[in-house]
């Protein structure tokens, strides 16, 4: 489980440039954020390191192309975007 | 004070296009920059602009300046300023090829030049004809021209201070601008900016409205730190509605769609913009478009179960041209609607989008405000640019592209300006003993809290009540009725409590300290509408219809000027539009038809 400070930061910056990203991200936060295990936050940092454009593609699957290790997440990304 | 002080030559709110694009002139110049982001620069909203930078290159057909200048003036409905138009429309090839030289990876016709492609309300020959104008990188325009901008910042040296909110302007006795304040995330401690001039360049409001395109951290923070110091905010009235928001969403699909031949449909199958714009059709201007297919709906020729939205087919463009130039689109169709744009059309409503209003400024990005009796007396020292400026060159309808484009010209012209204005050897003036306090007992006030409404709470019902009362479908009742509502809703927003109360990454503090900057937008918004006793571009009433008197219900003789709304009082006054241009001949008022 991530801390309470762990996931404040998390929702911050799951704040993003445009609409797309901000919905799904919010979405998955709502929904399991706060039971989020050590690995799904470390994976869910380095993806929403990547600019806007480029996790879009991998949420949106355009591209598989994603940093190492982060497999599952996107994954539950992915499927939080298609479960509205 | 007790509180650390930076000390830069110039400090920038807002790391957007227009924030980068400014502080790259003021850090060429060898100048200190500091710029202040909520979030890293290349995740500011820019990054969502997909359509084009608007400029009269004539790479595809013949164009020039004035043809821009005059679709400006026609789309603003004779409410833009005409100088500051002229202004920009001259200033756009250099914006652009600037950005060129810069790296920006345009797209590129086979002879080597930058592709255009077609807009709504772009045209040749004052109107003749559509024209293709659009500079665009794919549609990730507004995402490579913040990489461009940010790299380059980067190589000039730039200081960017990232994740930190500014909080409120410091004004000294004589009412310059000295610095802001501003809040680190990581800390949660208030620290002084010192400076010899502030910029403002945070984007819009557009998270007043609940059913919005703008991301989320979109809060109107420039709009609410002015109003708190005093400055009016201007026109805030008018808001653009895209047309093509995807149905319930919110989510924008670009206008490069009809540029490159979508087409809006009603539940009969039928092409109606022939009927309402034989010319332009589908690319008439935005705020036209929108009326149009609000009427549809309103008429019974909406589409689906309830016939409340319009299909944008774009089906007959076939996969290729779709996943070429439109990729996102697709991504979108799939992702937020449930359709392949490929094969079906794709459910759309007009959506909030853009802010057309903003704090006031002349050309060069200095802040002017009414002042014995000249109501464009400059505040020393402070600068606004991009969308939460109003110049105003998009009066009460922007023209699809002169967003990025308002964004590169000001944010260059401010910075021109400081610069040959030698802001290097102007010194420092002094910060008064209080710089600080005000912020400090705001947020105090959060932190002592022990009971109240929670901040989301509150802005949640904002934005239902501002998309109620200050919609597309705009009536006196319903405006005057919000004005009540909003105002009521404010007060509420006086008392707000933090369940968390730490420091460190407290986002509910953060989002508490927004909403006071979404209630200063949104409250600006409702009265100043309210007031305006006439329909004119985005601001459309239904009480103040087409008549032989006011066509298009538009009142040129009591209303052709712009509002200004002070918060102190929740007064309004009005300024001139100035009509006359820098060079040219002014563009007489006509009735806009396409």
């Amino acid at each position: 489980m991530i801390t309470d400070l762990q996931l404040s930061k998390l929702r911050w910056r799951c704040r993003r440039g445009f609409l797309e990203n901000d919905l799904i991200l919010t979405r998955l936060l709502d929904r399991r954020g706060a039971d989020f295990t050590t690995e799904e936050h470390e994976q869910l940092l380095s993806l929403i390191a990547l600019d806007d454009n480029d996790l879009w593609e991998i949420i949106a699957g355009r591209t598989d192309v994603f940093p190492a290790g982060a497999d599952a997440m996107v994954s539950i990304l992915r499927q939080t975007r298609v479960t509205h | 004070m007790g509180l650390t002080v930076h000390k830069y030559d110039a400090v920038v709110i807002g790391a957007g296009g227009a924030g980068m694009r400014c502080s790259l002139q003021l850090a060429r110049a060898g100048l200190r920059v500091a710029v202040l982001s909520k979030v890293f620069p290349t995740r500011s909203h820019t990054v969502a602009a997909q359509g084009g930078i608007g400029a009269s290159l004539g790479n595809m057909d013949e164009d020039n300046w004035h043809y821009h200048f005059y679709d400006t003036v026609k789309g603003s409905d004779w409410l833009g300023d005409q100088d500051a138009i002229e202004f920009m429309c001259r200033e756009a090839p250099k914006v652009v090829y600037d950005l060129e030289h810069m790296g920006m990876p345009f797209d590129r016709n086979p002879d080597g030049t930058i592709y255009q492609r077609p807009f709504g309300g772009h045209s040749a020959k004052y109107g003749e004809k559509p024209v293709p104008r659009a500079c665009a990188a794919a549609d990730r325009t507004g995402h490579a021209m913040l990489h461009t901008l940010y790299q380059q910042n980067v190589k000039s040296k730039t200081t960017f201070f990232v994740e930190w909110m500014a909080l409120d302007i410091i004004r000294d006795a004589e009412g310059d601008a000295v610095g802001v304040t501003a809040l680190e995330m990581e800390t949660g401690e208030v620290a002084i900016f010192h400076a010899k001039c502030v910029l403002f360049a945070t984007g819009g409001a557009g998270r007043i409205f609940a059913a919005s395109t703008n991301a989320f951290i979109n809060t109107g923070d420039g709009l609410g730190m002015a109003a708190r110091a005093g400055i009016p905010l201007e026109d805030m009235e008018f808001w653009q509605f895209h047309p093509t928001g995807v149905h319930n969403a919110g989510v924008l699909l670009t206008e490069g769609c009809r540029g490159e031949g979508a087409i809006l449909r009603n539940k009969d199958g039928e092409r109606f913009m022939e009927r309402y714009a034989p010319k332009l059709k589908d690319l008439a201007p935005r705020d036209f478009i929108s009326r149009c297919m609000d009427q549809e709906i309103k008429e019974g020729r909406g589409c689906g179960p309830n016939g409340d939205y319009i299909a944008l087919d774009l089906t007959h463009l076939g996969a290729e041209t779709i996943m070429k130039r439109l990729p996102s689109v697709h991504e979108i169709g799939k992702n937020f609607a449930n359709v392949d744009v490929i094969k079906e059309a794709i459910p759309v409503v007009p959506t909030i989008h853009y802010q057309m209003g903003g704090i006031p400024t002349n050309i060069h990005g200095q802040v002017v405000v009414p002042k014995e009796g000249n109501p464009n007396t400059v505040i020393n020292g402070l600068y606004a640019i991009g969308e939460c400026s109003c110049v105003s060159v998009h009066g009460a309808n922007r023209l699809g592209t002169n967003s990025l484009l308002d964004l590169l010209v000001f944010g260059r012209a401010a910075g021109n300006h400081l610069v040959e204005t030698a802001l290097a050897s102007r010194a420092f003036k002094p910060l008064p003993a209080n710089a600080g306090d005000y912020s400090r007992a705001r947020i105090a006030k959060l932190d002592d809290s022990s009971s109240g409404e929670y901040p989301q709470d509150v802005a949640n019902d904002l934005r239902k009540s501002m998309q109620l009362h200050a919609g597309v479908f705009r009536t006196q009742k319903t405006m005057d009725e919000g004005v009540v509502q909003v105002l009521a809703i404010a007060e509420r927003a006086e008392s707000l409590s933090l369940k968390d109360k730490s420091k460190v990454f407290n986002t509910a503090r953060i989002e508490a300290l927004e909403v006071a900057n979404l209630m200063e937008a949104a409250k600006a918004t409702m009265v100043s509408a309210a007031a305006r006793h006439e329909s004119r571009g985005a601001h459309s009433v239904d009480d103040y219809s087409d008549s032989v008197e006011f066509p298009l219900g538009r009142n040129d003789k009591e209303w052709m000027k712009h509002t200004l709304w002070y918060s102190e009082g929740n007064r309004l006054d009005y300024k001139p539009v100035n009509l006359k241009p820098l060079t040219v001949d002014s563009i007489p008022p006509v009735k806009r038809t396409f």
